[in-house]
């Protein structure tokens, strides 16, 4: 099985997004594996959410190219790039305060009667619970408003969420940034596990330990390219904190 | 995979209740509901106005009296669903009383030019439909807010009614049928359509995708679009039910009174059906609502029109206690959405 060929899942050309005069991304280019974990990493503003929303739909490309198992595709909208099995949690997690845990894990994807266009609140009760006890996320309850959670549960419900269909793609814009460290290593341990199952991950974070923990790769992201691309080996920690090191010596200058 | 508990549980405020004294446990338990529950606050509010009323006059509850007071609320309650959907979502509606002057004159010129009289009806609802859509639009593309959006759009619906009406009011056409009745000139019939669209509306925002995604958009619209909610769809949608209704309580109100008037509605009507969603828990900052609630805030606006005038009290004196009941229902609306807010953190 690791003999095999590497099956390319994702594979991202020449990507440029400006918001009037600020260049988020000027030219990026990365690909990613059937069940690899790619570590994205940058400073603020370096243009990693950007990056992530635009592979999710949310937001369109100036230029460049995508391409899903090889063939060209428009990921014209959220749906649609769900529909192709990308998946995502947002670094403002997407969560609506006012809306009940299971709304919102259902937001989008609602569970009707069949053809009859009402909500199927008790079917989707019961699989919003079955599904976080299963990730072993503990709720006071799945009828609670996301409002009146903590940070880190607000973060599980919306990782909860993303793993929740059928994901081939999985975009993590910083979903360990509210956690605690035990919490924070049970994310990765389900990351892990994803992985085995096939599953493909972006995975942006601050805390370079965590991303080289449960990493195969890393991508570094500055002034909207990408400047370092290399799998994950004894030296990266080292590797990567010298470039950043350099990059703030000469921000300092 | 993770086995274990991921988070503790917070300190919740729905986590089970511990009972510490049956009687203390009883009127916390009353309290949280009249905190909770708006509706019931304000339905004892309105119970609470019928016994006033009545024992200053005997006549109050008479049927005519009661008539009388449907009448009033119908119009305004079933605008005040359409606006319950649009402040939900973030946004209002200050033509919908213009709206509401222009469809029973489009209804009484579609008869003119020899159109059946229901299907007249049908073209006065779609032209509300139109105006509805066109909101949207100014609203959604092309980004006016929609207070000042939708009083253009009233300012130019009350121009086209003077115009085509040269500002005299007509007849209704088909007064005296069955259909006529049915359409708002029986007692009962205006009042019967405001709880029917009342009861449709309630399931549709708390039953269906649409209304989900309509607390989704108002709550978080950044967040609703990034799962994929489309924003737009859901505000013009909104748009067009608020005018669309806003038309039909026009026609009804014009079946029912058997005259069509120019200046009818206008931001009277619908600044009542504002206030009373408000007064039933819909929040101004969006985000929460209730139909029933705006119904229960409605009917209680029509209690007190109706009381003040049995019990004769002048109109302009009148003018100033329900505006002025009105501002404090809003800005208490306001500060219990900060409260409510403040607690959450
Ligand atoms: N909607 C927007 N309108 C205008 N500018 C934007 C918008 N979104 C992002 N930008 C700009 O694009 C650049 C990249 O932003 P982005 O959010 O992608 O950075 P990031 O790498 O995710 O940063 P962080 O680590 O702080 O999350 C920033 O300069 C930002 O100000
Ligand atoms: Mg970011």
């Amino acid at each position: 099985m690791s003999e095999q060929a590497p099956e390319e899942v994702l594979r991202i050309e020449g990507i440029a997004k400006r918001y009037g005069a600020v260049t988020a991304l000027r030219h990026v280019s990365l690909r990613l594996q059937r069940g690899e974990v790619l570590g994205l990493i940058g400073d603020n503003g370096a243009g990693k959410s950007t990056l992530i929303k635009i592979i999710t739909g949310f937001i369109q490309p100036d230029d460049g190219k995508i391409f899903l198992h090889g063939n060209e595709v428009k990921l014209r909208s959220v749906p649609y790039a769900r529909s192709l099995g990308i998946e995502t949690v947002y670094q403002d997690l997407a969560l609506v305060n006012e809306l009940s845990v299971y709304h919102n894990m259902f937001l989008k994807r609602e569970r009707l009667f069949g053809y009859v266009p009402l909500l199927n609140n008790a079917a989707m009760r019961r699989e919003a619970r079955e599904h976080l006890a299963q990730l072993g996320i503990n709720l006071p309850s799945v009828d609670t408003e996301v409002a009146k959670l903590s940070g880190g549960q607000r973060q599980a419900v919306a990782i909860a969420r993303a793993v929740s269909s059928n994901a081939k793609i999985l975009l993590l814009d910083e979903p360990l940034a509210a956690m605690g460290a035990r919490e924070g290593a049970q994310i990765l341990d389900l990351i892990r596990s994803l992985k085995r199952k096939g599953v493909s991950v972006i995975m942006i974070g601050h805390n370079y330990v965590q991303v080289l923990e449960v990493c195969d790769r890393i991508n570094l992201l500055q002034r909207g390219e990408i400047t370092y691309d290399k799998p994950v080996t004894q030296n990266s920690l080292e590797e990567i904190n010298e470039i950043v090191m350099r990059e703030y010596r000469t921000a300092a200058q | 995979m993770a086995e274990e508990v991921l988070s503790k549980a917070t300190d919740s405020q729905d986590s089970p209740e511990v009972p510490p004294a049956k009687s203390q446990a009883l009127w916390s338990r009353i309290l949280g509901i009249f905190l909770k529950q708006r509706e019931a606050t304000i339905f004892i509010i309105a119970v609470a106005l019928v016994i006033y009323f009545q024992a200053s006059n005997s006549t109050f509850l008479s049927k005519q009296n009661i008539g009388l007071i449907s009448q009033y609320t119908a119009a305004t309650a079933i605008i005040a669903f359409g606006e319950v959907m649009l402040l939900i979502c973030g946004e209002i509606d200050l033509s919908v009383g213009f709206v509401y002057a222009l469809a029973p004159f489009v209804m009484y010129f579609a008869v003119q030019d020899g159109f059946p009289l229901p299907l007249a009806v049908i073209i006065g609802l779609v032209v509300s439909l139109l105006v509805g859509l066109f909101n949207g639009f100014v609203v959604v593309y092309l980004h006016v807010p929609s207070l000042i959006a939708t009083l253009g759009t009233g300012l130019l619906l009350n121009g086209i009614t003077l115009t085509i009406s040269n500002a005299f009011q007509v007849l209704t056409p088909g007064t005296g049928t069955r259909f006529a009745g049915i359409m708002g000139n029986d007692t009962f019939s205006e009042i019967l359509w405001a709880i029917g669209i009342g009861v449709v509306m309630q399931i549709i925002l708390s039953r269906t995708r649409w209304g989900l995604h309509t607390f989704a958009v108002g709550g978080n619209p950044l967040g609703a679009s990034e799962v994929g909610v489309n924003i737009r769809l859901i505000k013009i949608r909104n748009f067009m039910i608020t005018s669309l209704f806003g038309g039909f309580a026009g026609i009804l109100e014009a079946f029912r009174i058997t005259s069509t008037q120019p200046d009818a509605g206008g931001t009277v009507i619908m600044f009542n059906a504002v206030a009373g969603a408000v007064i039933g828990g819909t929040a101004l900052q969006g985000g929460s609502g209730t139909i029933i609630g705006a119904f229960l805030g409605v009917v209680v606006l029509g209690l007190l029109n109706d009381g003040f005038t049995f019990l004769g009290v002048n109109a302009l004196t009148f003018d100033i206690v329900i505006g002025a009941a009105i501002l404090i229902a809003m800005v208490l609306n306001v500060r219990l959405q900060r409260l409510r807010e403040a607690g959450k953190q």
